[in-house]
């Protein structure tokens, strides 16, 4: 709403009545509803709009502010460091379970985020999630500060390397679906907020 | 070539069963609910991924295939919030064993907030 600048055209929307139908997201259901079936067939598509129409009016979803840009080749670069990290990051969480007679040392370290945008601090969110080794364990969302707890990182310097693992990500996720105005905001901010 | 992608089959059910099983393993092991989080809700991403892999290839050609990407993008967008929500609870609570972190910049951050 504040930016009307950053939003090259209106969502298209469907009215029913006094709702409001997103369509792209209409669109997502009844792709998620073909998937579900053998093959795609009228009938499927069919019933997947009526699904998917029941679904966005009976569940009104509040408006997301989509400034969303989608760089295939930085979503290709994000996607597949994040695999090559699940793989690597499981193997060291496989190597803490099976260290027998030994109880892991964690940290619980403190990264604000340099990004400003609600879908770029969620997709930090949810990357660094999936990515084994760390787990968020608080959101502070008016200064965009993440709190996660490390598995091992039992002093100062595994604690900074984590932090600087988070950053990297976050660069990542903004650097694949960020606007240009999110990823110069990084750029500025450079890595010094991560250095505390 | 059906046989080369049987044996990866085999090779991503065998990896995925094995990270379910340490998954299982740390949940024993681990001491306290954040460290256990790290088992119960990691390994068995890549594991459940290499068991869909696995499965996807064995049924390739199949369009039911569809159902197995489609338990993948959901596991992954929704294990991190709830992961999430029970860590955070578990920190509220207290369910963390203080002793073991080495650092924790949150309880000061959190004493900060109580004390303005």
């Amino acid at each position: 709403m504040t930016a009307p600048s950053d939003r090259p055209r209106p969502p298209a929307r469907l009215r029913v009545g006094r709702r409001a139908v997103h369509l792209p997201t209409l669109g997502v259901l009844v792709v998620v509803w073909a998937m579900l079936y053998d093959e795609v067939s009228a009938g499927v598509l069919l019933s997947g709009v009526l699904v998917g129409l029941a679904v966005l009016l009976a569940f009104p979803m509040p408006a997301v502010d989509s400034t969303l840009r989608l760089r295939p080749w930085a979503c290709v670069r994000l996607l597949a460091r994040t695999a090559v990290d699940i793989v690597l990051a499981s193997a060291r969480v496989l190597r803490y379970t099976f260290a027998f007679g030994r109880v892991p040392h964690s940290s619980v370290i403190r990264v604000p985020l340099r990004t400003r945008s609600d879908l770029m601090l969620t997709g930090t969110a949810v990357a660094l999630s999936v990515v084994p080794g760390s787990v968020l364990v608080e959101v502070r969302y008016a200064t965009r500060t993440l709190f996660v707890h490390v598995l091992g990182a039992a002093n100062a310097a595994a604690a900074d390397a984590a932090r600087a693992d988070v950053l990297r990500l976050e660069e990542r996720v903004v650097r694949a679906f960020g606007t240009r105005e999110d990823i110069r905001l990084l750029e500025a901010a450079g890595g010094e907020r991560g250095a505390r | 070539m059906t046989a080369v992608l049987d044996w990866i089959a085999l090779g991503c059910l065998l990896g995925g069963a094995l990270l379910s099983f340490a998954a299982g393993v740390g949940l024993v092991r681990f001491p306290d609910l954040l460290s256990r989080m790290h088992t119960a809700a990691k390994p068995q991403i890549l594991g459940l991924l290499l068991i869909l892999v696995g499965i996807g290839l064995r049924m390739a050609p199949d369009p039911r295939v569809g159902i197995l990407v489609l338990v993948a993008l959901f596991q992954l967008l929704t294990v991190p919030v709830a992961a999430h929500i029970a860590g955070r609870a578990a920190y509220r609570t207290g369910r963390v064993r203080r002793d073991l972190l080495a650092i924790d910049e949150l309880r000061d951050e959190l004493a900060e907030d109580s004390g303005r």
